[in-house]
């Protein structure tokens, strides 16, 4: 009976909930918005390097966003490493023993990796860019641990703190580099928009890549005497 | 009444199914699900919403694309921490008695 009251009373709140958010986007649509964003970005998008519009919001117009997001990846990651068992990284019960998967890896890998590379590339003037690459190659990664293709790298150690830490770094870097020079935080100066949104975005694909691929690896915490993931303790 | 105000709309749906689902299972896997099928409710909006005005905007797209990857990580280091919890305490719910059906624990 009070199961019964309390799924009410929730239903009620979320419908609630529901129908005021869909009232508010309701009075929101019927009013023009005061400033036309699309159309000023189109006015910059020539000072910013690139030709796609959402690549220049991401890297240059709202690169702060970008920055932060970076760190909070880095922190996630950095999280989910130290809860699991290190281990359990290069458990061999993890690798599936399916005969078709190691066929096609073969085939699958280059081709993703080259998948990744040119969506790194097309962000420049069509969709695509850093996050879509990134996670493409984190995708890569997946089908190689699962493989069983060792991933010396993904063990603790300089390689894996570099790798994670390294978009963040450099987009930092940059940053503070321009604010000393005179500049605003993260204005990049002018004529070398283009070569530094490349080199921040080849960073980022690696470091969004590793911190997802890292948070992938660390996920299994499995231990002999443990119980079964299915089984009541 | 446009297609793209549809999307908003249905984004305020899906916002009020994930807070239920957020509010009423107890199963911490179901409620982390919950917790995305609400983020995925704001990214339609945030897509949607500006959309109406006047075709597609890219400034909340590239935040929404920012969004999604955070949700990503967030997501896992959720599953993270929830394998961790119960492997610690064989618990799957944060009630404090084990309960193994979904529901609260009366």
């Amino acid at each position: 009976m009070i199961r019964v009251v309390r799924l009410l009373i929730l239903a009620v709140a979320c419908l609630a909930l529901t129908a005021a958010l869909a009232a508010s986007i309701w009075a929101i649509a019927g009013n023009p918005s005061p400033v036309n964003l699309p159309q000023l970005l189109s006015e910059n998008l020539d000072r910013s390097g690139v030709e796609h519009p959402v690549t220049a919001v991401l890297l240059n117009f709202r690169s702060y966003d970008t920055l932060l997001e970076i760190g909070v990846l880095v922190i996630a990651g950095i999280a989910g490493i130290s809860m699991a068992k290190t281990a359990s990284l290069e458990d061999p019960e993890l690798r599936t023993s399916d005969a078709l998967l190691y066929a096609l890896q073969r085939w699958f890998i280059p081709l993703m990796l080259v998948l990744a590379g040119y969506l790194l590339w097309a962000g420049a003037d069509r969709p695509g860019g850093a996050f879509q690459a990134g996670a493409v190659l984190a995708a890569t990664g997946v089908l190689m641990r699962l493989g069983g293709v060792p991933m010396e790298f993904l063990r603790p150690g300089l390689l894996l703190r570099l790798g994670l830490a390294l978009g963040f770094m450099v987009f930092l870097l940059v940053a503070v580099a321009s604010a000393i020079g005179g500049d605003a935080f993260l204005a990049y100066p002018p004529g070398m928009a283009k070569i530094l949104i490349v080199v921040i975005e080849s960073v980022l694909t690696l470091s969004i890549a590793m911190v997802l691929l890292a948070l992938f690896v660390s996920a299994p915490v499995n231990d002999a005497e443990d119980p079964e993931e299915g089984s009541p303790s | 009444m446009t297609s793209s105000l549809l999307y908003a709309l249905a984004g305020t749906l899906l916002c009020g199914i994930g807070l239920f689902g957020m509010l009423w299972l107890s199963h911490l896997l179901r409620k982390l699900l919950a917790f995305n099928i609400m983020g995925s409710g704001v990214f339609l909006v945030l897509v949607g919403l500006p959309q109406n005005q006047g075709g597609p905007d890219p400034v909340p797209q590239a935040l929404v694309l920012t969004g999604i990857v955070v949700a990503i990580a967030a997501t896992a280091l959720a599953v993270v921490l929830i394998r961790r919890y119960y492997h610690l305490s064989g618990l799957t719910t944060l009630d404090e008695e084990p309960a193994f059906r979904e529901g609260g624990p009366e």
